[in-house]
């Protein structure tokens, strides 16, 4: 009888394509420093609508860097630059690198450093064992954090303390206000 | 078992033995309370003298706490998290083992830390530990630094852990509880206290409602 021809296959009607710039794979990326991963439009062929998206099942292994919104689902191990954009780390995401973005949502596990020029969001049941570095930081109940944070604003001067009773500050991760005890500021 | 038995008894046996609690069930969850602090609003005071002060934080990780001492302070903060710690060794039933951890635990170098927060981490610890973590903080302090830390004055054979969330102008602490396994509490007098601090000086030390002492100790500058 007839033998079809495997190189060509008909595409199943009603089969859900991939999305546009979701990245489905079951291969190990590597990459070398020199040449690294770039989640750019061009490099996607896409029309670059909606945030790029690494999926479950793809692990990469060397240096990510990207101009655009990125959300990882996957694994990444090595060093990952979005400094423009926002990456999210996405509940399935395990992360052993270190990152710097613009702004960092963590859901999922992130072994490394984080710098963000904005924030670093850790959400619900996200873990971060690493250092911290951003202007704002949120926690939320539940996260696991372990390492240190640095919210010293980079490139702007040092504001200067108030001596006694400092005025909470608009943040939408506390309402406290400190309140100094002026007997002990007076024996220092 | 007679009608008058059940009455008195229920449907329990007086003889019957109370199960015991698994070894690694975590301790029963109490009412969160907000209690006053005094010694807070005076660590807090220490703090805003430094520029950039570096603040050590040996409890779970709380966001309006990192927020608060982060944002407002302008602190750099460590996050040690040593109740997590605590609860895995209760639980693997190898306490003994941490003196030498808490003895390797901290990479800060000497006298480059301006606060610690203990909470009341040293009630979970056998003397022993206790005073291989004191040594640690009197070794990363540096001078006119503060350590603030709760006591209990009861020893309990069973405890879950608390962590504490600054509330109220700072003037407060809403107690929490946190999932872990404790394990027993215990009492340090306040001569041990101040042996084990040996370098630091109690500054308050106050007694809360609750029997515990709430004390801050500072490294003379």
């Amino acid at each position: 009888m007839w033998k079809r021809d495997d190189a060509v296959k008909p595409t199943p009607a009603g089969g859900s394509p991939t999305p546009a710039g979701h990245v489905q794979s079951n291969q190990t990326v590597n990459t070398s420093p020199a040449e690294p991963v770039r989640t750019s439009e061009s490099a996607r062929g896409l029309e670059g609508k909606g945030p790029v998206n690494i999926g479950k099942s793809v692990v990469i292994k060397g240096e990510l860097t990207g101009s655009e919104d990125l959300t990882i689902e996957g694994h990444v191990e090595g060093k990952i630059e979005l400094r423009q954009n926002v990456l999210t780390i996405g509940p399935n995401g395990k992360i052993k690198a270190q990152v710097f973005a613009k702004s960092v949502v963590i859901l999922g596990e992130v072994t490394g450093n984080v710098t963000a020029s904005e924030k670093v969001d850790l959400r619900d049941n996200g873990s971060v064992d690493g250092d911290i570095a951003a202007p704002r930081v949120a926690i939320a109940e539940g996260a696991h954090f372990r390492g240190s944070i640095d919210m010293q604003r980079s490139g702007k001067p040092a504001e200067s303390k108030p001596a006694s009773q400092p005025q909470a500050q608009s943040s939408a991760s506390t309402q406290t206000q400190p309140q100094a005890a002026p007997a002990v500021a007076g024996q220092r | 078992m007679s009608i008058s038995d059940l009455l008195k008894f229920g449907n329990k046996r007086p003889d019957e033995p109370v199960p015991a609690p698994a070894a690694d069930a975590p301790a029963p969850k109490g009412p969160e309370t907000v209690v006053p602090s005094k010694a807070l609003t005076k660590f807090i005071a220490a703090l805003q003298h430094q520029d950039a002060p570096v603040l050590i934080d040996f409890g779970p990780v709380i966001g309006t706490n990192v927020a608060f001492f982060g944002e407002q302070l302008g602190c750099k903060l460590h996050i040690e998290d040593l109740a997590k710690d605590i609860d895995r060794q209760t639980r693997a039933g190898t306490r003994e083992q941490l003196p030498e951890m808490l003895a390797a635990r901290f990479p800060q170098t000497d006298a480059s830390v301006d606060g610690v927060l203990c909470w009341d981490i040293f009630d979970f610890l056998e003397p022993v530990a206790a005073r291989a973590l004191a040594r640690e903080i009197v070794r990363v302090l540096r001078p006119g630094g503060a350590v603030m830390g709760f006591f209990c004055t009861k020893a309990v054979d069973r405890a879950g852990f608390t962590k504490y969330e600054i509330v109220e102008a700072t003037s407060s602490l809403r107690h929490r509880h946190h999932p872990g396994t404790g394990g027993p509490k215990f009492v340090l007098q306040n001569r041990d206290i101040i042996k084990m601090f040996d370098g630091l000086s109690v500054s308050e030390s106050f007694l809360l409602k609750s029997n515990t002492r709430e004390i801050l100790l500072r490294k003379r500058a």
